[in-house]
């Protein structure tokens, strides 16, 4: 079996506003080895987000234990969790988030801006991402100019250009339409299969389907973490239809 | 970036329009000739102005006063020596009039002021000791008065006084912020008997031989007049004795003083124009929150945040900067051209010290009020500037 990536251990997370204190994640544990597609799945306000956030190193846990690859994350400062975003992970976001009036190219490239490398390293590998999704052909188009699929694609390049371990899928097609959609997980399934763990989080279950692994969580715990069996939940999505 | 420009072309214009108001002033003092030496009626304070120039009239200097400076026992190194009263006066010629200004002066006024009578002659120093009634025009009062006529030969009245015209001017400009053309020019006790009706002088001019000797000068023009007026302490001294130099350097303290005083509106101007690049700045925090939270998602440190941002400001400023300072010359150099139009020996000055301070200006205030966005940019919580709408 992979080693393990990822593991939380009585995870919790609250936050405190106006000295009320919401608890986000009430205690959470699990594990993730290399190279897994899972889906985190619960209602909106479950907490998948805030724990998607604190294991791309985005926020961090009030109480508990998170290690990655075997390092205690509590113990890194704000600059080196800047830096494993860098470089460990990549996020693509449900509302694409790609820089306005700005080009596919250079869009991709950002990651690279603050990784430290040559101006040519950075259009090799950038241009290799973009080929990876299929957009070579709109390289040079700003991003206002794209599909919404297209647009996601970028994002998935750019998540891709700095060869994280991890890639983060937040809703990746919550805001596309079907066809789309499915371009979109057909190409997470691939990066998959080529050994990128892929964690996404989703409330739609055809989107989970995807995953070989569903976490559901439901108020800040977890209620089922499964190891799907492919040929029968596409059985189930049928019969659901 | 419409402040910055604003405020950095103020910097040139008013550096620029100082500079050359400044050198335009000092020009026309030194245009007196720095070689001379003038003596005032009436004591002045420290540094400061003799009565005599505010206005008022002091009757302390008198011709024989004149003599004695023009005496080589008493100043050896004055050529010449010339005595001044001054007056205006309407003058006509047959059915024509004009009013100008009338100097009584020595003879020697030609050698003193390195004047040149164009047509004719200067009268001589017989003719200033005889209350002789002939004249020299200036060249701006020979056309305006003549009009195209040869003046020479012809009867001007002066005061009701006809005088005979012998002479008229080489055409000088403005010295000292006088018309020196606009003049006509009459025997020194003419001038004080016939018209003026007085005993003393205006002041008196003494040319050096050579200005390393103009303190010298100053000395012995000084005990000359307390001999001349029998005073004993310094203190009770009833004249002025300045040279073209002290009066150049009190012009230049007042001069840098006003400078000084438009480079601080400046100063202000600029101020706004930093506030404004700020809020300019601010505007763009928020505007581009999202893509903040972005950039700090893909790896961005605080640090990355804020050297963009501060970055960005420069540029801004910078531009605005280099923008202004176009603008600045541009209209500095209108100026320039409408003052030579209207006849001011106008230089066009722009140095480099204005330019580079004007760089440096609109560096640092990119740097200043880039810092203060540049922070709240970086401090931004990523997952909160991830969700802002």
């Amino acid at each position: 079996m992979a080693e393990v990536l990822i593991k939380i251990k009585d995870g919790i997370k609250d936050y405190v506003t106006d000295e009320v204190v919401t608890k986000v994640l009430r205690g959470v544990s699990f594990e993730i080895r290399a190279g897994e597609f899972l889906a985190i799945t619960g209602p909106s306000g479950s907490g998948k987000s805030t724990l998607m956030h604190v294991i791309g190193f985005l926020d961090r846990l009030t109480e508990g234990i998170y290690e990655f690859e075997g390092k205690n994350v509590a113990e890194f400062s704000d600059d080196e969790l800047a830096s494993l975003r860098n470089k460990k992970v990549g996020f693509v976001f449900q509302t694409f988030n790609l820089l306005p009036k700005t080009s596919v190219l250079e869009n991709v490239k950002l990651p690279l801006v603050y990784a430290g490398i040559s101006a040519k390293e950075m259009d090799e590998k950038a241009k290799e991402a973009i080929k990876a999704v299929g957009l070579f052909h709109r390289l040079n188009y700003l991003s206002n100019q794209l599909s919404g699929g297209e647009k996601q694609r970028v994002a998935i390049a750019r998540a891709l250009v700095n060869q994280p371990a991890v890639i983060f899928a937040d809703e990746p097609t919550g805001n596309l339409d079907s066809k789309s959609g499915t371009q979109i997980m057909e190409i997470l399934e691939k990066l998959n299969d080529e050994g990128k763990t892929v964690i996404l989080v989703t409330h739609e279950q055809d989107t989970a389907d995807h995953a070989k692994r569903i976490i559901r969580i439901r108020d800040g715990q977890i209620i089922g973490d499964s190891i799907v069996d492919h040929r029968r939940s596409v059985k189930d999505g049928e019969l659901r239809k | 970036m419409f402040g910055m420009i604003i405020g950095i072309s103020s910097v040139i214009i008013i550096m620029s329009i100082g500079a050359s108001a400044q050198g335009l002033i000092l020009n026309q003092i030194k245009s007196v000739g720095s070689d001379l030496v003038g003596v005032l009626p009436g004591a002045s304070s420290e540094d400061g102005p003799p009565a005599s120039v505010m206005g008022i009239t002091v009757t302390t200097l008198k011709y024989e006063d004149a003599l004695a400076l023009a005496k080589k026992e008493n100043v050896p190194h004055a050529v010449a020596v010339a005595s001044y009263v001054k007056g205006t006066a309407t003058i006509s010629w047959q059915n024509r009039s004009i009013d100008t200004n009338i100097s009584g002066t020595s003879a020697s006024y030609i050698d003193v002021e390195d004047a040149d009578v164009e047509f004719g002659r200067f009268f001589s120093t017989d003719e200033e000791k005889s209350i002789s009634r002939v004249a020299v025009v200036g060249s701006q009062v020979a056309s305006d008065l003549f009009d195209g006529a040869d003046p020479i030969g012809e009867i001007i009245k002066i005061k009701r006084e006809s005088f005979k015209v012998i002479g008229v001017m080489e055409e000088r400009g403005s010295v000292a912020f006088q018309n020196e053309d606009d003049q006509i020019f009459i025997p020194l006790k003419t001038a004080q008997k016939l018209l003026l009706g007085i005993n003393h002088l205006g002041f008196v001019r003494v040319k050096v031989d050579d200005s390393k000797n103009l303190d010298q000068t100053v000395e012995d023009i000084k005990v000359t007049l307390r001999n001349q007026h029998r005073i004993d302490n310094p203190t009770d001294d009833d004249f002025t004795v300045q040279n073209v130099q002290q009066a150049l350097d009190v012009l230049t303290q007042v001069t840098d003083a006003l400078k000084f005083f438009l480079a601080s509106i400046a100063a202000i101007a600029l101020l706004v124009g930093g506030i404004g690049i700020m809020n300019i700045m601010l505007v763009s925090v928020n505007e581009r929150i999202r893509e903040i939270g972005l950039r700090k998602a893909v790896g961005a440190k605080r640090s990355s945040i804020i050297r963009q941002f501060l970055i960005e400001t420069i540029i801004v400023s910078l531009g605005g900067g280099l923008i202004g300072i176009l603008l600045g010359a541009l209209v500095a150099g209108l100026v320039a051209l409408v003052a030579n139009y209207l006849g001011y020996d106008w230089d066009f000055i722009i140095t480099i010290s204005s330019i580079l301070l004007a760089s440096g200006v609109s560096i640092l205030i990119g740097l200043t009020f880039g810092l203060y966005p540049a922070q709240k940019a970086a401090k931004l919580d990523p997952i909160e500037a991830l969700r802002y709408e």
